[in-house]
């Protein structure tokens, strides 16, 4: 599905260059649940960002589904994206006069469907997130656990494969993540990939598949057995808190 | 192509941003808006102004006496004279380039009422007049006729009156075709009433208080033997009147004893001259109002500019989710420019119409002020309203299209990262 060899990026800030990623190699199968950990800087969102073709990477390769992602005209990526990709962001980003019902409707309107099908078909996703009563209501008069269910309704109505989720419970209390994180679980069981940018531990735990960065590399891939220890540690740590 | 989502998608992104949107069309409103009344108001003076001379006879020049300046001949300075009967033919036999001739008496409407009907009086201008007078300062009959050859050669006692002097002489609804006037004495008889083409005034008084007589009859009815006290003149066409009106001069003053330097003598002027100066000055004003219509015009183009540069800024994120979405940069420029088109071309479309509106209403106001004003008729030119529209479309479509190239130009992921 996801297929990363030896990636590099850095971001050029003035005369100095700043090396965020170091050579990642990292692959992802269809169907998996995996969540990216580590300290601000260490090239996390980054990576995500390249997953998602919102950047570019300076050396490597990247097979997404078989194809090679790289010099893409932004035209090509962004078809892509439309096609592949649902994103999920720590601060929604749904765009704010635009109610619910067309903030979710809008990936579909870049791919011309007309206006009343594109309507119909985010209604249904509203009401799989049981927010159907809150179709006409504009973002600013949702609860930020409301909003991250939208933008989950905005990413998944293209139908995509994959799931890119930027914190998607950062701006979160602890009852709307885990309600956040039960629906990702959920539509990781239809199938799709999810992958996840967090630095919560007990965030992390609910994934199936954890993948440390440091400084730029992958520092360790926790799964299994591993996983089973790392999952008992942090939510029993939840539960006694 | 007509892409109605494209449409309900730019409405609706307008709609739910009415401040924005708001702002960016009163600027192209505003300029659009000024330059219509701007153009309108120039127009309208050139219109009042050009009203009141066009029907005159634009190749026309007039003389008069005045005491001489400058003793010739035995005579000393500061004699009075007039002109003789015997000029007119002179002229006529002798100055090709003349058109039309008519020489002027001035009645006596020095001692008040000088008309009589009945009960009624009245103190109005006398002129006695060739009818190539009509000619040179165009009057069309109301009612009846005008005075013509047979009156003159017959010497008729017969006249042409203004409009208000039939007011003050006759009954509302009465005819005064065939109707007597008692003028200074003697009666004549109503063949036409007259209405002024133009308002220059020569003689002095209100045109529509003017009594015509034939020349002829004037001359022999109050004996004024063979004195004339007043030229007109029009050009044969291809003769410029100012070179028309200086041979007169010299001949005149040859054949009156005039001193060939005395400048004051012989009183004249042409309206060839005014005529120039009148273009000039509208000229002027239409260099006037175009440069400060292009000003303001382009104000408002660098402020819809201004204001979509703002927008951009204010909309990064919002174009860098669209693009995360699926949106394609074409896309984006695509909704960006048309956004800011639609707007130029609403306030545009608005500002013309109200302007127009403007302007009619203040047509509507000037009518009711009479013949007098000099102003009216404001009007745009449709030509230069069209173009003015165009120039802001095309500005609309560069406002818009260098915030979104660049805002295309950033990477999605930085606009979204750009917590504005």
């Amino acid at each position: 599905m996801i297929r990363l060899n030896n990636i590099h990026k850095s971001y050029e800030m003035g005369s100095s260059s700043l090396h965020v990623l170091k050579g990642i190699d990292l692959h992802i199968e269809q169907g998996d649940f995996v969540s990216i950990m580590g300290s601000s800087g260490s090239g996390k969102s980054t990576l995500l960002n390249i997953l998602g073709m919102l950047d570019n990477y300076d050396n490597g390769t990247y097979h997404l589904s078989g194809n090679l992602i790289a010099n893409m005209s932004e035209k090509k990526a962004a078809k892509l994206r439309n096609e592949m990709v649902g994103f999920v962001f720590q601060s929604f980003n749904l765009i704010s006069f635009k109610n619910a019902m067309e903030n979710v409707a809008l990936p579909l309107y870049y791919k011309g469907v007309p206006r009343k099908k594109r309507n119909l078909i985010a209604l249904e996703y509203l009401e799989k997130l049981g927010l159907k009563e809150w179709a006409n209501h504009m973002p600013n008069e949702m609860s930020g656990g409301q909003k991250q269910r939208v933008a989950i309704a905005r990413a998944l109505i293209s139908q995509p494969k994959i799931i890119l989720a930027d914190e998607p419970t950062g701006a979160l209390d602890s009852a709307n993540s885990y309600e956040v994180m039960d629906i990702l679980k959920e539509i990781n069981d239809d199938g799709i990939t999810v992958i996840i940018v967090t630095h919560e531990h007990d965030i992390a735990a609910m994934t199936s598949q954890i993948i440390r960065l440091n400084d730029g590399r992958i520092h360790e891939i926790i799964r299994n057995g591993e996983l089973k220890k790392f999952q008992k540690s942090y939510i029993h740590g939840l539960e006694t808190a | 192509m007509f892409d109605l989502d494209l449409w309900s998608e730019i409405v609706s992104a307008l709609k739910k941003n009415r401040l924005r949107s708001f702002m960016t069309a009163f600027g192209v409103f505003w300029g659009i808006f000024m330059l219509v009344i701007m153009s309108g108001a120039g127009k309208a003076l050139e219109n009042g102004v050009l009203d009141g001379v066009k029907a005159f006879a634009t190749n026309s020049a007039f003389f008069w006496t005045e005491r001489t300046s400058v003793p010739y001949e035995g005579f000393q300075r500061g004699r009075r004279w007039n002109y003789e009967t015997s000029d007119i033919d002179y002229i006529r036999d002798n100055v090709k380039e003349v058109e039309y001739l008519s020489p002027r008496l001035f009645g006596n409407n020095q001692a008040g009422n000088n008309t009589i009907r009945g009960e009624r009086t009245g103190a109005f201008n006398v002129f006695g007049d060739y009818p190539d007078y009509f000619k040179i300062d165009r009057w069309t009959p109301a009612q009846g006729r005008l005075i013509n050859e047979i009156d003159l050669i017959q010497e008729r006692k017969v006249c042409n009156i203004g409009e208000r002097v039939v007011e003050v002489m006759f009954e509302k609804d009465e005819n005064p075709i065939g109707q007597y006037l008692k003028i200074s004495g003697v009666y004549f008889q109503v063949v036409g009433v007259i209405h002024a083409e133009t308002r220059i005034n020569i003689g002095g008084g209100k045109k529509e208080e003017t009594i015509i007589i034939p020349f002829t009859t004037m001359r022999k009815a109050y004996n004024f033997g063979n004195r004339v006290y007043f030229f007109s003149v029009t050009s044969k066409p291809g003769t410029k009147v100012s070179d028309l009106e200086e041979k007169l001069k010299t001949l005149l003053k040859d054949r009156h004893k005039i001193a060939p330097e005395d400048q004051q003598a012989i009183g004249s002027f042409n309206i060839e001259k005014e005529f120039v100066k009148f273009s000039a000055l509208f000229l002027g004003i239409q260099g006037l109002t175009w440069i400060v219509g292009i000003g303001t015009l382009l104000a408002g183009v660098i402020g819809v500019s201004n204001i979509m540069l703002v927008i951009i800024k204010e909309r990064t994120q919002e174009i860098g989710i669209q693009r995360a979405i699926g949106a394609t940069p074409a896309t984006v420029i695509k909704h960006i420019v048309a956004e800011s088109v639609f707007l130029t071309v609403m306030a545009g479309y608005i500002g013309l119409s109200l302007g127009v509106g403007v302007l009619e209403i203040l047509n509507q106001i000037l009518l009711k002020g009479g013949d007098e004003l000099f102003f009216r008729n404001p009007e745009i030119n449709l030509t230069m309203a069209l173009s003015a529209l165009a120039v802001l479309v095309v500005a609309g479509i560069i406002a818009g299209l260098i915030p979104a190239k660049r805002a295309v130009s950033i990477k999605p992921i930085d606009a979204i990262r750009d917590e504005g």
